[in-house]
């Protein structure tokens, strides 16, 4: 009960955020609307009782990348940052109609398949908690993820250097 | 309170989840194909990002709900959008200093 009124209302945060963040016509509203896009998923994720997950995804996607954008979109200038509308209807239209269509096929396979039926309950931290989620993330045994740890650790530093190499001045 | 039975009744399940996450991929493809500027789309490449990582994690939960395989899976989703999205919005700064904008019309000297 309780569960599908704050999913009701996180759906309808995250659809109406996303139709405004690909439609407005300008990019910094866009970002602004991707954050709220951003909160709700984080909302979901609490919502399904993944409260860790629901924070990273605060603090990595709000705190990190959306700053980001939103330097980036500073950076490269006031005036172009309105979307011109050069882009003609036609191919706009063929868009939509692409994505909707796109949109149908996938609601069809989604509502003809039959799912186990198992309804969201109330969050229980039991299942997942983070101690158990940072031994599986450090451990080489069955369910350990040790490889793809080092492997994103291996990624980030490589991010690091890749990004100051593009982006200084030469 | 005819209301309030009506809605006592109706569960979330795995489909209401898969429903918002496929409409939100597609709000993503529409924005992709319909923008101009390459930081739009980059943004809705994030939206797209963020329908699979929903996937993820509500497979998990509601289909799975002993293991954790999707809630890792997508812990190291985030971290890898997070990397391609520095790269990617260094690599447009570099495009910005070189062409003086973003608009991805522009960007036509790698046509032959």
């Amino acid at each position: 009960m309780a569960q599908t009124i704050v999913f009701l209302i996180l759906a309808a945060i995250i659809l109406g955020c996303a139709f405004m963040a690909v439609t407005t016509r300008r990019i910094m509203r866009a970002a602004t609307y991707l954050i709220f896009v951003l909160f709700g998923t984080a909302g979901l994720y609490f919502l399904m009782g993944y409260t860790f997950l629901g924070s990273v995804q605060v603090m990595v996607y709000a705190g990190g990348v959306v700053v980001l954008y939103i330097f980036a979109l500073m950076l490269t200038g006031r005036h172009d940052n309105k979307e011109n509308a050069s882009l003609s209807l036609g191919r706009k239209f063929a868009a939509l109609i692409s994505s909707l269509c796109g949109a149908g096929l996938l609601m069809f396979v989604i509502i003809t398949h039959q799912f186990a039926e198992n309804s969201l309950t109330a969050p229980s931290e039991q299942t997942t908690t983070v101690k158990l989620l940072g031994q599986q993330l450090v451990s080489s045994d069955k369910f350990g993820y040790l490889l793809p740890f080092e492997a994103v650790s291996i990624l980030l530093l490589a991010c690091i250097i890749g990004g100051l190499i593009i982006a200084r001045k030469r | 309170m005819e209301l309030f039975n009506m809605i006592e009744g109706i569960r979330v399940d795995m489909t209401w989840f898969l429903i918002l996450s496929a409409l939100l991929l597609m709000i993503g493809v529409y924005g992709f194909l319909t923008r101009r500027n390459t930081l739009a789309i980059l943004i809705s490449i994030e939206l797209i990002l963020n329908a699979a990582d929903i996937n993820f994690a509500a497979f998990n939960r509601m289909l799975f709900p002993d293991g954790q395989e999707g809630y890792i899976f997508t812990l190291f989703s985030v971290a890898i959008s997070a990397a391609e999205t520095a790269i990617a919005i260094a690599v447009m700064i570099n495009i910005y200093r070189n062409l003086k904008n973003n608009f991805v019309s522009n960007l036509d000297k790698l046509k032959w």
